[in-house]
C-alpha cells in the first residue's frame, strides 16, 4: 500500500528532479559547441577551467552568502525573541506583519530597493538635498547594496524558524536558570540561545543556500564588480551558450554548498540536521 | 506590568530587565517599519503622475490613471496571465501528487522511506539556480522546446516537496482510530478515505495548495532557466528593468498584494471561527 501511494510522486521526482541532476553532471563532462551539439566525453578539464576562470565569483558568492546570512540572523533574532517571549495576544499579528513582504513578488521587492537606493532616490536624494551627504555618494552597484538586498529578501525566512524554536523553549527552564543565580544575560547565552539552535540551523539552511545561489539582487542592485556565480551560470547558458561551462559551475556550486552545510553541521552538532531532515 | 512598577517591588536588576524589554520592543517596531517600507513605496508610486509611462523617482502628484489603464500593456497582461495559469496548474497537480505520498510517509513504515525523505529534503534545500540549470540540462539533452509546458514541469517539481511537508504535518496529528472505526462500520478503504480522512486533512491540503500557488507565482530564478521565449510576470519585470518600468507593474503587484492579504485574512478568520 505505501508503495502504491508513493508511486506517482516518486515517478515525478525521479524524472524531473533526480534525472535532471544527472543530466547536469553529464552535461558538465561534455564537449562540443552550440552549432554541432554536445557529446558526453568524460571531459573533466571543464572543472579546472571553471574554477580557474570564475573563482572570484565563486568566492564572492560564498562571502556574500555568509555575510548576508549572519546579518539576517543578528537582525531577526531579537525580533523573533521579542515576539515569542513578549508578543502576548498579538503574536499572530506581528508575524503577519513580518510576512507581508511575501505578498509582493520577490523581483518587485528588489526593484523597490533599487528605487529607494538610487542616486537621486528617496533615501540618498533626501540626504543629499539636506546636505548630510556629499553629491557624489552612491549605493547602487556596490556590494553594500547587494548584501542589503539579500538581507531584506531573507528576513522573513529567518524570523519564522527562529520564532518556532524560541516558542518551544520551556519557560520553566529559563526561570530555573534565574533561580540558580544566573544573570539574565547568562540565562540567555547559556540556556535560551543553545535551545534555539535548531531554529538557527533551519534558517541558515534556507537563507544561506538561497543567497549563495542568487543572481537577482546582484543584477538589480549590483554592478560589474558584484557578479555572483548565479549571474555567470545565466551568462553561460543564455549569452555565451557554453552549456558545459554553465552545467559545470552549477555542479561546483552544489558540491561546495553540500560541503559548507556538512561543515556547519560538524561544528554546531548534527542533531538539528536530523531533526529537520525527517 | 510596567517597568517602574517592577523596580519598586524588586530593585535594580529587574529595572534593567524592564529597560531591555523596552529597547527590544522599540527595535521590533523599527524592524517592522523596515520590512514594510518597500511595500509602501510600491503602493505609493503606483499612484504617482509618472511622465513617459515610466515610473519616476520623484513624487509628481496623485493620479489613478494607471489603475484605469492597468491592462494597457498587452505583453505585461499576457505575462500576468501566464503567471496565474502556471501557479494554478502547479498548485492542483502538486497537491494531487503530494497527498498520497504524504499519507504513505505519515502512516506506514517501509523500506524506501528514508530515501524518500532525503529526496524531499534535497528538493527543498537545493538552490534554485541548480534546480533550474539541471532541468535546462535535461531539456537541452532531450531537445525539448522550452515554453509553458516546461514551466509547468519545473514548478510542479519544486512545489511537490513543500506540499508533502505541509500535508504530512496535518496527517500525522490525526487519530488513526477514526479510520479504523470507519472500517469497523463496514467502509471500504476508498470510502473511508473520502468520508473520514479527506475532510480531516483538507485544511492541510488547502494550506499546501496556497503555499504552492504563492511559491509558483513568485518564482523568477527557476523559471528564467526553463521559460524559453515565454514570459511570466516576474520574468517580464526583470527584463523591463533595463528600459524602465511602466507604472502598471506597480499597479498589478499592488493588486496581487491586496488580493493575497485579503485571502490570508479570510483564511485566518475562518480558522478562528471553526475553532470557537
Amino acid at each position: 500500500m505505501p508503495y502504491l501511494l508513493s508511486l506517482p510522486s516518486w515517478l515525478y521526482l525521479t524524472v524531473f528532479f533526480v534525472v535532471p541532476l544527472v543530466a547536469m553532471l553529464s552535461m558538465s563532462l561534455a564537449t562540443g559547441n552550440p552549432l554541432v551539439g554536445y557529446v558526453f566525453s568524460w571531459h573533466f578539464v571543464e572543472f579546472a577551467r571553471a574554477v580557474d576562470h570564475y573563482w572570484v565569483q565563486l568566492v564572492r558568492s560564498f562571502w556574500y552568502g555568509t555575510l548576508s546570512t549572519f546579518l539576517t540572523l543578528v537582525l531577526t533574532y531579537p525580533v523573533a525573541y521579542w515576539i515569542a517571549f513578549h508578543g502576548g495576544r498579538h503574536k499572530g499579528t506581528f508575524l503577519f506583519l513580518i510576512l507581508l513582504p511575501f505578498f509582493v513578488s520577490f523581483v518587485i521587492r528588489t526593484l523597490a530597493w533599487q528605487f529607494l537606493l538610487s542616486d537621486q532616490g528617496l533615501i540618498l536624494g533626501s540626504l543629499k538635498s539636506w546636505g548630510v551627504l556629499p553629491e557624489k555618494t552612491y549605493l547602487l552597484s556596490t556590494s553594500t547594496a547587494v548584501i542589503g538586498g539579500l538581507v531584506y529578501n531573507s528576513v522573513a525566512y529567518y524570523v519564522l524558524p527562529l520564532y518556532v524554536a524560541l516558542e518551544k523553549v520551556d519557560r520553566r527552564v529559563v526561570r530555573a536558570a534565574g533561580d540558580l543565580y544566573a544573570s539574565p544575560a547568562q540565562a540567555f547565552w547559556r540556556v535560551v540561545l543553545p535551545l534555539s539552535a535548531p531554529g538557527i540551523f533551519a534558517g541558515f539552511l534556507l537563507v544561506f543556500v538561497t543567497n549563495v545561489g542568487d543572481f537577482v539582487n546582484a543584477a538589480l542592485l549590483g554592478g560589474p564588480g558584484t557578479r555572483m556565480v548565479g549571474n555567470i551560470i545565466q551568462y553561460n547558458f543564455f549569452d555565451a551558450q557554453d552549456y558545459p561551462m554553465a552545467a559545470t559551475l552549477s555542479s561546483v556550486l552544489m558540491f561546495l554548498l553540500i560541503v559548507a552545510i556538512y561543515l556547519y553541521a560538524r561544528v554546531f552538532g548534527t542533531e538539528s540536521i536530523q531533526e529537520y531532515a525527517t | 506590568m510596567s517597568a517602574s512598577a517592577i523596580s519598586h517591588t524588586r530593585g535594580g536588576l529587574l529595572r534593567r530587565i524592564g529597560l531591555a524589554r523596552v529597547l527590544l520592543a522599540t527595535y521590533t517596531g523599527l524592524f517592522l517599519f523596515y520590512t514594510v517600507v518597500p511595500i509602501a513605496v510600491m503602493i505609493a508610486f503606483s499612484f504617482n503622475q509618472s511622465p513617459h509611462n515610466r515610473v519616476s523617482l520623484k513624487w509628481l502628484g496623485f493620479t489613478t490613471k494607471w489603475y484605469r489603464n492597468a491592462f494597457a500593456i498587452p505583453d505585461l497582461t499576457v505575462a500576468m496571465g501566464h503567471s496565474l495559469e502556471v501557479a494554478f496548474v502547479a498548485m492542483i497537480v502538486s497537491v494531487v501528487l503530494a497527498t498520497p505520498l504524504a499519507l504513505a510517509l505519515a502512516r506506514y513504515r517501509f523500506k524506501a522511506k528514508a530515501l524518500t525523505d532525503i529526496v524531499i529534503f534535497a528538493d527543498i534545500a537545493a538552490p534554485a539556480v541548480v534546480v533550474g540549470a539541471s532541468l535546462l540540462s535535461l531539456f537541452l539533452s532531450l531537445n525539448l522546446p522550452r515554453g509553458l509546458i516546461t514551466i509547468f514541469i519545473a514548478h510542479i517539481a519544486f512545489d511537490i516537496a513543500f506540499a508533502v511537508v505541509v500535508i504530512r504535518a496535518r496527517v500525522s496529528v490525526l487519530d488513526r482510530a477514526l479510520d479504523r472505526a470507519a472500517a469497523d462500520l463496514g467502509a471500504t478503504p476508498w470510502v473511508a478515505f473520502w468520508t473520514v480522512t479527506f475532510p480531516l486533512i483538507l485544511p492541510g491540503i488547502i494550506g499546501a495548495g496556497l503555499l504552492a500557488f504563492a511559491l509558483s507565482i513568485d518564482d523568477l530564478i527557476i523559471t528564467s532557466f526553463v521559460a524559453g521565449q515565454t514570459l511570466t510576470f516576474p520574468l517580464w519585470v526583470y527584463g523591463a528593468v533595463k528600459t524602465g518600468i511602466p507604472p502598471q507593474v506597480f499597479v498589478l503587484s499592488t493588486l496581487i498584494f491586496a488580493g493575497g492579504v485579503l485571502i490570508a485574512l479570510l483564511n485566518s478568520g475562518m480558522a478562528q471561527r471553526s475553532k470557537s
